[in-house]
């Protein structure tokens, strides 16, 4: 239970964890939680919190429940980070794998696209992809991915390099192994930790992202999010601060959430790096 | 000079870069849903077949596809970005209109978060596990995981609704007609919020850089000398520790500039600065494709200059890096 020790003696990590399990919850029960849905008109608009018996956090623009809305945000948000990164890492655990186990033109190659979309504004970059492709959940999660990818393309090269130099994948190749069978059966198991960090912060990331993107009104236009409900409270933020002010709350939580999870997973799988050059 | 080779293959990689930016600006064009001379017309107000067929052959769209290729990379090439038409004017004439108000914006933005991030790095690194290192990084993880827009919104409503220390909307006071001093004070006024705020994301990541950087570094066997030779900490600090510690921070804030281009049309939005950020944000609305992929070439260039100029700064601190290039 050394890795379950490590990663509990960070205290903030497991904060987070506890606060994660939460937004988790919430985000499943939404459902039973307000029946109604985010979209349903429950009062007068404009309602500031309690000021109505139910309606915790008020009213919004339009009438709406904000706490429903908060609740329905969270599925969105989770769903997003998490689909997202998978996205991310399916093109960069690949790409960095190939160049980092092989070098030469293929590293070259790799490389330069990396480097190259790296160079690209990653936001301004993720604006044109869904204003392009037209606002939907789907190509939400696309453009985020294709935001993502390149550090861990970066990551898993470097990896895959240090790793491909240790003596049993000598000894692997003198047994006759194939390059594929070595790359995925003994180098890359061996990069996994450092991965699963980065997963978790890009998952944090990929929130921030979409919530953004939702508040600049490129958000699926059927699905309640954070991001909507801020932007959509943008112009009356002097006389209605807490339409903006609960969702960023809502966001701020998740994101600190995942990145004491990250420092906390770092810690316990990385124990010879931990506190280390990280940024 | 040793410093000038490598500078002019950056340059050769910046305009290499440029022309793979303007290629895949081609092909979303070309994603972008609906046949432009058909949306043109749209936009014109008139749409007969043959409007639309002539349209096509003035914007060459009945070329093949590698003369179109060619012939949009040659506009980019000589700055023609095409024509808005829901603001009736060239793209490049309304980015050029906005640019130095995103440039102001961004270039303060980036050089409160370095000093700041850098200052609150080094004071977190001197009082390492002591309850200031713990609030500092405290700070740091929070700012970290918040939304630019939202930290934005909440300035405006604490500093200027509230407080009215200082305005939250727009660059200038409108038909204030202040000259001089006066203008340049109410431009900076204005400058404050939109400024810190974009700014604050960045200040905690180079802060937590600056601190791993400063710790990593205070370990190494030169510092120990120092330290045996009977030299004062502060002094160990700033002279021996900063001094390569920054290095590390110095290239991330290179890499960073490219968010930091994004995030300004975040920042932008909530304060209404006339900036390509805000022009962006007005074409969404608009679906003004022209424009969208105009402000996307612009701040990729911005970020391709930014990078240069790390470069050089890096290549100032650390006259190594030209010998082993």
């Amino acid at each position: 239970m050394s890795f379950w020790k490590r990663f509990s003696t960070n205290r903030g990590a497991v904060f987070g964890l506890i606060l994660l399990f939460l937004v988790i919850a919430i985000a499943l029960l939404a459902p039973f939680m307000f029946p109604r849905g985010p979209w349903a008109m429950v009062q007068r608009p404009f309602l500031a919190p309690f000021d109505a018996a139910g309606l915790y956090l008020g009213t919004d623009t339009l009438g709406r429940d904000v706490l429903s809305g908060l609740v329905y945000g969270a599925r969105v948000s989770l769903l997003v980070g998490l689909i997202s990164t998978v996205m991310a890492l399916c093109i960069g655990v690949p790409l960095g794998a190939l160049a980092g186990f092989y070098g030469g033109w293929v590293d070259e190659c790799a490389m330069r696209f990396t480097e190259f979309f790296q160079t690209i504004p990653n936001f301004a970059l993720a604006i044109v992809l869904v204003a392009i492709l037209e606002p939907s959940l789907g190509s939400i999660t696309l453009s985020i991915a294709i935001v993502s990818w390149p550090p861990v393309a970066r990551l898993v090269r470097a990896e895959v390099m240090s790793v491909t130099k240790r003596e049993y994948i000598d000894a692997a190749r003198l047994a006759g192994l194939s390059n594929m069978k070595i790359l995925i059966g003994q180098v890359l198991p061996n990069t996994v930790s450092p991965i699963i960090v980065m997963a978790s912060l890009m998952v944090a990331t990929a929130i921030l992202l979409e919530s953004s993107l939702s508040f600049l009104g490129l958000g699926d236009p059927n699905i309640m999010s954070w991001g909507y409900q801020v932007g959509a409270a943008r112009t009356v933020i002097r006389t209605a601060w807490w339409l903006s002010f609960f969702p960023g709350l809502a966001i701020i939580l998740t994101v600190l959430a995942l990145n004491l999870i990250g420092e906390g997973l770092n810690d316990a799988l990385n124990p010879h790096l931990s506190r280390k050059g990280r940024a | 000079m040793a410093i000038l080779g490598p500078i002019l293959g950056r340059l050769l990689k910046a305009a290499i870069t440029l022309l793979a930016i303007a290629i895949l600006n081609f092909f979303l064009i070309h994603a972008a849903p609906g046949d432009p001379a058909a949306v043109i017309a749209g936009e014109a107000g008139a749409a007969d077949e043959q409007m639309i067929a002539d349209l096509r052959a003035q914007f060459g769209l009945d070329q093949p596809f590698y003369v179109q290729l060619a012939r949009y990379v040659g506009n980019v090439v000589t700055l023609d970005l095409g024509y808005s038409f829901r603001q009736g004017a060239p793209v490049l004439d309304l980015i050029l209109d906005r640019l130095p108000a995103t440039l102001l914006l961004t270039l303060t933005a980036f050089g409160i978060s370095l000093v700041g991030g850098i200052a609150m790095g080094v004071a977190a690194s001197a009082r390492v596990g002591k309850i200031g290192d713990s609030l500092l990084t405290g700070f740091a993880l929070l700012f970290y995981a918040t939304p630019l827009y939202w930290a934005a919104l909440m300035a405006v409503l604490v500093f200027s609704v509230n407080l009215g220390w200082l305005p939250g909307f727009g660059y200038e006071t409108v038909g204030a007609n202040y000259t001089g001093l006066t203008r340049m004070w109410d431009i900076l006024s204005h400058l404050v919020l939109p400024a810190s705020t974009l700014g604050l994301f960045f200040m905690a990541v180079y802060m937590r850089m600056t601190r791993a950087s400063m710790l990593e570094v205070g370990q190494q066997d030169f510092v120990k000398t120092a330290r045996a030779k009977g030299l004062a900490d502060p002094i160990i600090r700033r002279r021996h520790i900063l001094r390569n510690a920054l290095l590390p921070v110095v290239t991330l804030a290179g890499l960073q500039a490219g968010q930091l281009v994004g995030g300004a049309v975040l920042t932008e939005t909530v304060f209404a600065w006339p900036g390509i950020g805000r022009l962006m944000f007005e074409s969404l609305a608009a679906r003004d494709y022209n424009t969208i992929l105009g402000v996307f070439l612009v701040s990729a260039a911005m970020v391709i200059v930014f990078n240069i100029i790390t470069d050089i700064v890096y290549r100032l601190i650390d006259p190594r890096i030209g010998h082993k290039a």
